[in-house]
């Protein structure tokens, strides 16, 4: 975990996967998303950091459009998905979230087996024609959470009777068994022990050669340790967008720095 | 002196305790409340504890015991030979309570002085007419020895109530006059009087569990009596339902208990699914306005009472059914004799329960965390796949339960069944013929001119341990499951 690490993260340029231009985010009369602008690259960690209430959880969950679940919330501007427009009327949300993953703040396997948990996505979407295939992707999903080795001798046990960061793992390959496109994780480590954060941010790292990831945290350090590219959110404002190590070495906002400092030292 | 006023007599003093300690315990502090170990009002409720509750304890045990006593020490007076052939002397007793009574009241009334009411028996009056003018009915002439057992309840009864006033007298000014000496600005009369109220707590709870037993000891008790006189074969193991006052009854459970869980399955079917699918509407799909609106209306049905059901059943759903299946009715057959079914008390009992089931599957789905819908819809799974995929697996044990809080329910219910289902008693699976249950079997044979020593009367209770062993264990499965389920989230 040594901070000195951040600036060798590489920054190549890839094509752009998410647009977002102009966004607001109402909650009934209160504004929480002002004008953001952001864009997010293929196969690249992006964090989104700020203080508690910033709105960055809310515009995570723009992304896949999981705020549509909640009544009085609206959303205005445009999301692209590789160049479409995820808000226009022709885009079914539910098709959308199996393209735009998602893993939460807490661990939540279903009650149901591991194997269960994990061909939860594919059974619904019809991605296994038979058994092998489908036994397929359960495994290659849970190697690709690197939880493979802990559980593959009890795939039928209760996917709740795992520990914290393994269940945490669980919810990773159970949203990669779906083949998404991007992975959206909601503050992912926030319910776990240093060593399971340790594993799941390894995990992350690794995931970056296939998707393109957006995580939410409230750790500067772990947020400076996994993305290429960070977003620091203020009161509903997006300050400051760039790569990871400009952010955290040399920001350009007096409060970006002193949100940062204030933090780390 | 009453008990009326000697109760608020008590409660008089409690009061004045109340202010007596209060003040004795400010006047100790010298004025200062904050020198005080308690605030001022526990030293007043200490000491109108110690005044009011021992007095009223005592009251309330010798109010009990004291006719237990006398019934007693007066029935010994009675010479065996007094009683009639015909008679026990049971009912000897209650001729002399009746006639001490209507004494009293004669007196009481200024038909006969204190003086003229103890000679009574040498007055030549007829008692049984005196006592008719009062409106006290008595069976036949008072005989001498029942007069006199009549006089000794009086004198016994006069006696008991004086020793009763001084000993509840004396207790509350004992208990007044110790809690006042004891008060004092350093005394901890708020630990006393939170032990006063913990002990007020354990008493209730001790109430309704001591009721629980003394109801199912005193059905034991009678049940044990039905054994001894018909067999317990028949009982459990007959095949027939056909009780017959002058004796020689059938007496089965079997058909009763196929009535009952004929119905209830019937109920539980329409039950079950209208509550659930309703349950999954509200707690789901339905917005915050129209929940608001429809869970309340829902819940109405549960306040109805149930003989309103009953007549629902009786006068709409059984002529509705008896117009298509009846002879001449819609359908031109003839399955249904008339409007009283199985089908008839299944289908309102099933309304009945509707509530019940889609209240407690709401709580149930409620209680879902909404992590595991999130962790769902965000795999790109729909609402419905949502429901029935993660949802209904993850409440249902606590569905379970709640259907089998509901079947106990439906096993238990008395009056739809009385009204709707009829009153024969028999095997058949065609659910428009008209069938018994146990619960309206119970109210037959309780009910009317009623012999407590034939078995016919006495296979009441055995029927009622019956269903509570039933319906016991039925709430004891779903508690249980219930209760496991939580463990789950927590």
């Amino acid at each position: 975990m040594n901070d000195m690490t951040l600036m060798d993260n590489t920054v190549d340029t890839q094509k752009i996967k998410i647009a977002a231009k102009d966004v607001n985010v109402y909650y009934g009369d209160s504004h929480a998303i002002k004008d953001v602008n952001v864009e997010i690259e293929d196969k690249t960690v992006t964090a989104f950091i700020g203080p508690s209430g910033c709105g960055k959880s809310t515009f995570l969950r723009c992304l896949n459009r999981m705020n549509d679940t909640i009544d009085i919330c609206r959303v205005k501007g445009d999301i692209l998905l590789d160049g479409e427009d995820i808000y226009d009327k022709r885009v079914d949300p539910v098709q959308l979230r199996a393209k735009v993953g998602m893993v939460f703040q807490k661990p939540n396997p279903f009650p149901k087996s591991i194997y269960d948990n994990v061909a939860y996505g594919p059974r619904i979407h019809g991605l296994a024609k038979n058994k092998t295939e489908l036994d397929e992707i359960v495994e290659k999903s849970l190697r690709r959470g690197a939880i493979w080795d802990e559980v593959k001798d009890r795939l039928d046990a209760p996917g709740t009777g795992l520990s914290g960061g393994q269940q945490q793992r669980l919810c990773i390959a159970r949203a990669v068994a779906t083949e998404p496109e991007v992975l959206l994780m909601d503050e992912p480590c926030s319910a776990l022990d240093p060593i399971a954060t340790a594993q799941v941010e390894e995990l992350i790292d690794e995931l970056r050669s296939q998707y393109s990831v957006v995580i939410v945290t409230h750790s500067m350090q772990q947020a400076a340790r996994v993305s290429q590219k960070t977003a620091f959110f203020h009161l509903g404002n997006l300050v400051e967008f760039g790569p990871t190590g400009q952010i955290f070495t040399n920001p350009e906002d007096p409060r970006t720095e002193s949100y940062i400092t204030g933090r780390i030292g | 002196m009453p008990t009326f006023w000697l109760v608020a007599l008590l409660l008089a003093l409690s009061a004045a305790g109340f202010y007596g300690g209060r003040r004795r315990a400010i006047a100790s502090a010298a004025g200062d409340v904050k020198d005080l170990h308690s605030l001022p009002s526990y030293y007043g409720y200490h000491v109108a504890l110690a005044a009011f509750v021992p007095a009223i304890g005592a009251l309330a045990i010798w109010l009990l015991a004291q006719p237990m006593f006398i019934e007693t020490r007066v029935s010994g007076m009675i010479p065996a030979e007094a009683v009639p052939e015909s008679s026990t002397i049971g009912l000897v007793m209650s001729d002399v309570r009746r006639v001490a009574e209507g004494l009293d009241l004669a007196v009481e009334q200024g038909r006969l002085t204190a003086r003229e009411a103890r000679n009574v028996a040498n007055s030549g009056q007829d008692v049984r007419a005196l006592m008719g003018e009062m409106g006290v009915a008595l069976g036949d002439d008072v005989r001498p020895e029942v007069l006199t057992a009549a006089q000794a309840y009086r004198n016994l009864s006069k006696t008991g109530r004086t020793a009763m006033t001084v000993v509840v007298a004396l207790l509350a000014l004992g208990g007044f006059a110790w809690a006042y000496s004891r008060t004092h600005k350093d005394f901890r009369a708020r630990n006393v009087v939170e032990r006063a109220v913990l002990a007020l707590l354990i008493l209730a709870a001790s109430l309704a569990i001591l009721t629980t037993v003394g109801i199912v000891l005193s059905m034991l008790f009678e049940t044990k009596n039905f054994f001894g006189l018909h067999s317990w074969t028949d009982f459990f193991f007959g095949s027939t339902w056909a009780p017959n006052f002058r004796g020689g009854s059938e007496l089965s459970i079997l058909p009763l208990l196929w009535g009952t869980l004929y119905i209830s399955f019937i109920a539980l079917a329409v039950a079950v699914p209208v509550g659930l699918f309703a349950a999954i509407y509200l707690s789901e799909y339905a917005s915050g306005a129209v929940r608001s609106f429809a869970k309340p209306l829902l819940e109405i049905l549960a306040g109805i009472p149930t003989i309103v059901y009953g007549l629902f059943a009786l006068l709409t759903v059984g002529p509705a059914l008896a117009n298509l299946f009846a002879k001449g009715g819609l359908l031109g057959v003839e399955w249904m004799a008339g409007a009283t079914s199985v089908l008839t008390a299944g289908l309102v009992m099933g309304i009945m329960l509707i509530p019940f089931v889609s209240s407690l599957s709401d709580d149930i789905i409620n209680a879902v965390p909404q992590a595991m819908r999130d962790g769902s819809l965000g795999l790109g799974a729909t609402k419905s796949e949502t429901v029935r995929q993660v949802v209904m697996p993850a409440a249902l044990p606590g569905i379970v339960g709640a259907v089998l809080l509901a079947a106990s329910r439906a096993i238990g219910e008395t009056m739809i069944v009385v009204m709707g289902a009829g009153a024969i008693a028999k095997f058949s699976a065609n659910p428009l013929e008209s069938m018994t249950t146990i619960t309206t079997r119970i109210v037959s044979q309780l009910t009317g001119d009623t012999d407590f020593a034939s078995p016919e009367t006495l296979v009441a209770f055995a029927l009622g341990l019956t269903l509570f062993v039933l319906t016991l264990g039925l709430n004891v499965l779903a508690l249980y499951i219930v209760r496991k389920y939580r463990e789950q989230y927590e």
